[in-house]
């Protein structure tokens, strides 16, 4: 029971669904099953980001080029699908994932390689990638008219009542549920964040696993390119601009450790819900949408201060757990 | 250099892997000069408008905002912490000073109010992390969206207008000839946050609290009280920065000084401040503002869209960073 009320998950998951009834009892409608599938929906996107930005924050990295990686790699699919339309989208799907780990790639490989600290690699990345939309675009944005009918469909036709976009989340926090709790590679990432030195002396490749968390948070960001643009039906520069520290917010506010190798994927992925269904009940409880930023500013402090007790907690557990096995 | 702090092996764990990015930290700020001049001469080859006083003392107004700032976080970063939120906080001074205009306030008033807002910002983010421990990255994350969220909360979609004429001097004023209030300010700042780094006790206590806090508290340093006033440091100079971009633009929105707080950072890693703590030098931080602004202006006069010569100040972030290592990976290689 104790190791229930200091279950973490639990606590935000009680606290969302206590923020959805609340208000449900000002507008009845908000309850409603097909309100909750549209926040669902509306978050996806930040939700498969908040993933990938955990597995790097894990390792005790950031990734602040997420944001700029998305709107680079949606908009080079935007162009590919308004220039060669019989192009198949799940080709171009793939081909934005394949951008997107490219990017990241690049990013991983800097960290590895030269050791660079991730925090500056990816400061300089995230204003290239911003400024290479524009370079390749030419500084135009590509429309709705643009894009072809598939296109945009993919991410909307319904399956079982709900969206494909949502499946498409769906698919991704189950994938990434598996990696991250019944695979080595998961357990590496845990192992290098919580103890580096550690984990070089239990075999694990720090710099390499690293490079691999970039690389799946780039592939994610890749994808939430195409989903992106799919769902908003725009590709330009300004797509998703200062969205990295929106994704960081969902991971902090989720129990991610800024630290590193504290952090749970049902964490993230209500880190990401929390700040969804704050946006959506604002206007429903007719406070104006300028309200948002402060309180999601608001939001993050409480759960960086909330999450330095749920550490300094845990840490004493792992020191009490062996006595008791005695 | 002699500032250059001691670190032992013992530090050479994996998560840290800086061992030749610091040794090439001696000779930084020489190698920052060489690529200022380069830039200088290029520019001047490339435009013909470049080399005159006033392009020239234009070409300051570019970055001199952030550069106050980068002092000031320069030696935050080199005690081991950062302040993401110094953008929100020139929202925040700047739509405090609109209210205070409102309220009837005249230039001297405005000027308090915006010094008062940054000191306010730059403590409570220290409480946050001195007080109660925690992470000042995420911390900071937090009030960058709390501060400038309350801009929004005052401020909507409007703007204060209607600054007093006697507050244009801060941002487009001129204390002799050339030479702009801003940047006169930001010589007379980084000549004093070169004293206070290099020269004396408190410089010297910021530089151990970066590279050993534990150690450093175990000396009798007060690491807490540092970290604390150096956040209300940052707090002050961002406040400063308000007062000035708030008359320089004669307006107040709350998307004011958007996205700021990647320039600074930017200038203070350029400058060679180890991003992990413990070493920097004022010198540096200061040639790497005159290369982000030189580039910035020089591409500026070539035409060059803003958004594309953010990727040549993205290259030369990571560039000026990996070409030291790159250099000394291959003399290895060479050396085996």
């Amino acid at each position: 029971m104790t190791s229930l009320l200091r279950n973490r998950d639990l606590w935000l998951a009680v606290v969302i669904v206590l923020m959805i009834l609340a208000t449900g009892l000002r507008s009845p409608g908000f309850i409603s099953g097909a309100n909750l599938l549209t926040i669902l929906n509306n978050n996806a996107i930040l939700v498969v980001l908040a993933l990938g930005q955990m597995a790097v924050i894990l390792t005790r990295s950031i990734d602040l080029s997420m944001a700029s990686n998305l709107a680079l790699s949606g908009m080079i699919v935007a162009l590919v699908n308004a220039a060669y339309p019989e192009v198949p989208v799940p080709a171009l799907i793939l081909l934005a994932s394949f951008i997107g780990l490219t990017l990241g790639a690049l990013n991983g490989a800097l960290v590895w390689l030269l050791g660079i600290p991730a925090i500056v690699v990816t400061l300089g990345t995230l204003t290239i990638f911003r400024g290479l939309i524009f370079v390749i675009a030419g500084g135009k944005w590509v429309n709705a008219d643009a894009m072809s009918e598939p296109f945009v469909q993919l991410t909307r036709i319904p399956l079982l009542g709900v969206p494909l976009l949502t499946w498409y989340a769906v698919a991704i926090v189950l994938c990434f549920y598996f990696v991250m709790t019944r695979t080595s590679l998961g357990r590496s990432i845990y192992a290098i964040g919580v103890n580096p030195v550690a984990a070089v002396y239990a075999g694990i490749d720090v710099g390499r696993t690293k490079f691999v968390a970039f690389c799946i948070s780039g592939a994610l960001s890749g994808l939430s390119g195409y989903l992106w643009v799919s769902r908003y039906v725009i590709g330009s520069v300004e797509v998703a601009n200062g969205y990295e520290l929106t994704i960081i917010a969902a991971c902090v506010i989720g129990g991610v450790s800024i630290a590193g190798g504290i952090g749970t994927v049902a964490g993230a992925v209500m880190g990401a819900l929390f700040l969804g269904v704050i946006n959506s009940a604002l206007p429903v409880i007719n406070i104006s949408p300028f309200w948002q930023l402060a309180i999601s500013g608001g939001a993050i402090i409480l759960a960086v201060i909330l999450n330095s007790r749920a550490e300094r907690r845990r840490g004493r557990l792992i020191l009490k757990q062996p006595e008791a096995a005695r | 250099m002699n500032d250059q702090p001691v670190h032992g092996q013992t530090r050479y764990i994996p998560d840290r892997m800086g061992g030749s990015f610091r040794s090439a930290l001696f000779s930084w700020p020489s190698l920052l000069f060489v690529v200022a001049v380069g830039i200088f001469v290029i520019n001047s080859f490339a435009s013909p408008y470049f080399l005159s006083p006033w392009s020239l003392s234009d070409a300051t107004f570019n970055f001199t905002e952030s550069a106050i700032i980068a002092l000031a976080m320069a030696l935050l970063i080199i005690s081991g912490e950062i302040d993401l939120s110094v953008a929100g906080i020139i929202a925040l001074a700047s739509t405090m000073m609109g209210l205070a205009l409102q309220l009837g306030a005249d230039t001297p008033a405005l000027v308090a109010v915006g010094i008062a807002t940054g000191l306010a910002c730059g403590a409570f983010n220290g409480l946050l992390v001195t007080g109660l421990g925690l992470p000042s990255i995420v911390v900071t994350i937090g009030t960058m969206s709390f501060f400038r969220g309350i801009s929004y909360i005052v401020l909507g979609d409007q703007a204060f207008r209607g600054y007093p004429d006697s507050f244009d001097l801060f941002g487009q004023g001129y204390v002799w000839w050339v030479v702009s209030f801003e940047f006169a300010f930001f010589l007379v700042a980084a000549a004093a946050f070169y004293v206070l780094l290099h020269l004396t006790n408190f410089g010297r206590q910021i530089f151990f609290i970066g590279n050993n806090p534990v150690a450093a508290r175990f000396s009798g340093v007060r690491v807490e009280r540092v970290k604390f006033l150096l956040f209300c440091l940052t707090g002050l100079m961002s406040g400063i920065a308000a007062i000035m971009l708030t008359s320089r633009l004669s307006s107040t929105r709350p998307s004011i000084a958007l996205g700021l707080e990647l320039d600074v950072v930017t200038i203070v890693v350029l400058g060679g401040v180890s991003i992990l703590g413990g070493a920097g030098t004022i010198l540096g931080v200061v040639i790497a503002a005159f290369i982000m602004g030189m580039v910035t202006f020089g591409l500026g006069l070539l035409n060059v869209p803003g958004i594309v010569l953010s990727i040549f100040v993205g290259l030369l972030l990571i560039g000026v960073i990996a070409l030291p290592i790159v250099l000394g990976k291959l003399r290895e290689a060479l050396a085996k």
